[in-house]
């Protein structure tokens, strides 16, 4: 028997096994399935949406801050509201954009790539979403009162500290990042279990996909890099609240040692936004150059080299601050190194290219518009790694035009690139390459012209964070220029926005896999069911949607009963290192417990942060209960019905007689394949 | 809070192995908890780093301020309760997993009797403290009561673990085949226990040497 493809692979499957499937995976619906769902390709989607509007929001901050520097001596924004606005900005871009739009991505992915039905603690990622939310809610909410966090985005105290600023603005920024991590570390937990355990068979880890090893990478750097920036936002509270003394030098503290467990997070986070993007265009890459890609393994210990060494260059933001000569030469020395593993990926990308034949898709634009941002970003990145450059320059719009190139041309552009990509498989439509077109060269076009200006204005010595500047000082023409640039730049954005609205009301249906991709996700339909596949495959390379084996894999499983798992809400674990198959597991299914827990302890923070201390601790047990019940020990549906009743019965003959139908299909299919 | 999901073996699957046990590896949920203390671990680690941070970059004498350097006895007697308090944890665990229910329960019920006994004497040892400074006074105090704070933070986390794995031995929802909570309890209060021997070192020893 042969399939020659991953539609074929697909229908196979489909046929043979996915009506006994599908009785254990209901499709849900109405407004109670949509709180109470634990579908990993649901709430992917929905953190992607999510994730979007922070970004348009965020987008929106910015607008009015270049609205407020096109001339010298602007006046639409108070200072007082251009220090709130820059700093939820940077904030919600960082923290509520970039890393929840990968985990959108990750969510709806992982399961479909590992060639699986769900993640691995779904409730969990249920909650973990919900907490994301609640998070961006609050931040986002304190703009309409006048109280977003004001003292730019990583908060240095002596200034956020209780004396300057008295407010409640910074409560916000702690409690709000705070309450955020719970959901980023859960959900970084999810990931790690998911790709250890739920790997298809024969996914060794030399099989797993590029993005998979980037989000896992990604993963375990939030693990250690979250409890730096944690223990500083409670320290921050309970000296802002409760009268500490850690950022206090009167009382013994010390405010640098804020700046070490930020940077400490912060460095870190520098690749926590970037890998996953990295690990997008790595998928997009070998797709539309129609060769695997180049040089897997080196790629793949480039991406786990970065993430150790990230951990130790965070003094290089720390040059200007008077630190022992010593340290500094130490530090610079290592931020160097760091080109070595991201020139290799930079060539790997590169070499596939040369040596495939390149098809210009859409999604490609955006991986290739990257490679250009994202090297003139590392360029003046490398700069700063020079400590007496750095102390030239440093909060200087040279900083600003540096980080936005490696920010918004690393995450951004191969964000909206993977959206492309992979909309057909999350909406079932395809969009428009007219549209797509013209929204790439805008955005590139606008973003150039935003941010490459402000390389000038910085080395001609404008600071940043300044609400305004005098004229005269020949920063008129590039304030102008950059302005004018955020302008075309959101038009950019919102052709973007209407060519996904146009693909909606009218893109065409789109089939399982519209670009001939390799990876396991196109060989499911598109939208995938609740159960991604009906049969799971066996992966016999890096690149299964292109190798015989694998595909083959699809009809020979519908035949076997551990690789279709329609005994119930099911799926299969794998050993960690060989993806050897160990046992089948039952899924927990739809339930409201981790949105009430989410609700509780939202109305737990915002008791802390509102000083109703009542409320907090109320809340706090309420959560503490919920988990208790969510937690519960259960028998398993089918340990608890010891004497199969009359319904489990009947199920059971009808699967024996499905599975024997699946036989017949399957020779069919195979004779068909063969003939072919 | 981690999630153990419903994590229990529906049956092997695969070709049955030659020495009849099927096999079965770490699930989901051991992962879902080593990766969380994992990250807890990595708190701490920051907490203590900023003690010694403020320590070493501190003219002076330390503790600062004319505080006494912190005493010893109470501490080492809350350090035998509840480094003993894993062993009936390792007890009930063996015990869940053979079946022996009783067992089980007496294993829990001991290790819950040992931790609160710690953090009884936590109480009364920061009743003394509380005299002396509060972690207003500096920010020697800030780092004390925080950092032991959280641990007993942790210690409480631990108990309501505890009860709740006791709770569900009552109720007769654990047994041979359904075991791994007590297992993740367990490495949870592991984890509590170790940690406080790097506590009982920073802020108890450290001063002294
Ligand atoms: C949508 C287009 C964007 C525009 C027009 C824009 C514009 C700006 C401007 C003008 C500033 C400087 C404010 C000042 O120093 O006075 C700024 C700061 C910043 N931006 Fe953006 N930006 C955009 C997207 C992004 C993205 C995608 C990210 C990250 C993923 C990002 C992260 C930041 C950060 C971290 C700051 C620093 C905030 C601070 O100083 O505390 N921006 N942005
Ligand atoms: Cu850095």
């Amino acid at each position: 028997m042969s399939i020659d493809n991953a539609t074929h692979a697909y229908g196979v499957a489909e046929e043979t096994a996915g009506g006994r499937v599908g009785r254990h995976w209901p499709e849900e619906h109405g407004l109670r399935a949509w709180v109470t769902t634990v579908d990993h390709k649901r709430i992917g989607r929905r953190y992607l949406v999510t994730a979007a509007v922070f970004f348009a929001l965020a987008g929106l901050d910015a607008t009015a801050l270049r609205t407020q520097l096109i001339t010298p001596n602007g006046e639409l924004l108070t200072p007082e509201a251009y220090n709130q606005l820059f700093t939820l900005h940077g904030t919600a871009m960082i923290f509520l954009f970039a890393t929840p739009m990968s985990f959108g991505f990750g969510n709806f992915l992982l399961p479909l790539m590992l060639g699986t039905r769900d993640m691995a603690f779904p409730r969990l990622n249920a909650f973990t979403y919900w907490v994301f939310t609640f998070a961006g809610v609050i931040l986002f909410a304190s703009l309409l009162f006048g109280r977003a966090p004001n003292g730019g985005w990583f908060a240095y105290v002596p200034l956020t500290g209780p004396k300057y600023q008295p407010g409640i603005n910074m409560d916000v920024y702690s409690l709000g990042l705070l309450f955020l991590g719970v959901s980023t570390t859960s959900g970084s937990i999810n990931f790690i279990a998911t790709a250890l355990k739920l790997r298809a068979p024969g996914m060794t880890l030399n099989r797993v996909p590029i993005f998979v090893w980037a989000l896992v990478v990604t993963a375990f750097l939030l693990i250690f890099a979250l409890p730096p920036l944690n223990t500083a936002n409670a320290m921050l509270f309970l000296d802002r609240r409760f009268g500490t003394r850690f950022f206090q030098p009167e009382a013994g503290g010390d405010v640098v040692l804020w700046q070490h467990l930020f940077w400490l997070f912060g460095h870190p986070d520098v690749y926590i936004i970037v890998l996953p993007a990295l690990g997008i265009v790595s998928a997009i890459i070998p797709v539309f150059s129609r060769r695997p890609i180049m040089a897997y393994p080196l790629l793949v210990l480039a991406m786990v080299a970065v993430g150790i060494i990230s951990f130790g260059v965070w003094v290089h933001h720390m040059f200007a601050v008077g630190l022992p000569q010593l340290s500094l030469t130490f530090f610079s020395a290592a931020s160097m190194i760091v080109t070595v593993p991201s020139g290799i990926q930079m060539f790997a990308w590169l070499g596939t290219m040369l040596t495939g034949r390149v098809v210009l898709g859409v999604p490609m634009l955006w991986a290739m518009g990257f490679l250009v941002v994202f090297v003139t970003g590392g360029v003046t990145g490398v700069m700063f790694g020079i400590v007496p450059f750095d102390q030239q320059v440093t909060d200087s719009y040279f900083v600003v035009a540096h980080f936005h190139y490696v920010l918004f041309g690393g995450a951004v552009f191969p964000l909206i690139g993977g959206v492309f990509y992979w909309w057909p498989k999350m909406t079932g439509r395809l969009t428009g390459v007219r549209g797509g077109r013209w929204s790439f060269w805008l955005v590139f076009a606008g973003f150039n012209l935003t941010f490459f200006p402000m390389h000038i204005s910085g080395l001609l010595g404008m600071p940043r964070r300044v609400y305004t500047y005098p004229g005269g000082l020949d920063w008129d023409l590039w304030n102008l220029l950059s302005s004018l640039g955020a302008y075309l730049l959101l038009a950019g954005l919102l052709v973007t926005l209407g060519t996904f609205a146009h693909s909606l009301w009218k893109g065409g249906q789109a089939p399982p896999d519209p670009w001939g991709g390799e990876t396991l996700e196109w060989a499911t339909a598109s939208p995938p069911h609740p159960y991604n596949f009906p049969v799971i495959p066996t992966v016999h390379s890096v690149h299964p949607l292109w190798d015989q084996g694998s595909l083959d894999s699809f009809a020979e499983g519908a035949r076997s009963r551990d690789r279709v798992l329609a005994e119930g809400h099911e799926l299969l674990v794998t050993s960690e290192l060989d993806a050897e198959p160990e046992v089948a597991l039952e899924m927990p299914e739809h339930t409201p417990v981790p949105f009430v827990t989410a609700v509780s302890l939202f109305l737990a923070v915002l008791g802390l942060l509102l000083g109703v201390y009542v409320l907090a601790v109320a809340a706090g047990v309420v959560a503490v209960l919920v988990i208790g019940r969510w937690l519960w020990p259960r028998w398993s549906r089918r340990e608890a019905g010891h004497a199969p009743g009359e319904k489990a019965r009947e199920t059971a003959e009808q699967d024996a007689a499905a599975e024997r139908e699946a036989e017949k299909k399957t020779e069919k299919a195979g004779e068909k394949g063969a003939g072919a | 809070m981690t999630a153990t999901g419903e994590w229990v073996p529906i049956r092997p699957v695969g070709p049955a192995p030659p020495h009849g046990k099927p096999p079965s590896g770490r699930t989901p949920a051991w992962w879902g908890m080593v990766l969380f203390i994992t990250t807890e671990a990595t708190i701490f680690a920051c907490l203590l780093g900023s003690y010694f941070y403020i320590r070493f970059s501190t003219a002076g004498p330390w503790p600062p301020g004319g505080i006494k350097d912190p005493e010893l006895s109470k501490p080492l007697i809350m350090t035998v309760l509840l480094l003993s308090s894993s062993g009936p944890m390792v007890w009930a665990d063996l015990a869940v997993r053979r079946g022996r229910t009783a067992q089980l329960r007496a294993g829990l019920a001991s290790t819950l009797a040992l931790g609160a006994a710690f953090l009884g004497l936590q109480a009364t040892e920061y009743a003394t403290k509380l005299g002396e400074f509060v972690w207003s006074t500096n920010v020697y105090g800030s780092l004390f009561y925080v950092i032991t704070g959280f641990h007993g933070l942790h210690v409480i986390v631990g108990l309501v673990m505890l009860v709740f794995a006791t709770i569900a031995a009552l109720a007769g929802k654990l047994g041979s085949r359904h075991h791994e909570r007590v297992r993740l309890v367990a490495f949870y209060w592991h984890f509590v226990d170790a940690v406080w021997i790097t506590i009982l070192f920073t802020i108890y020893l450290s001063p002294h040497l």
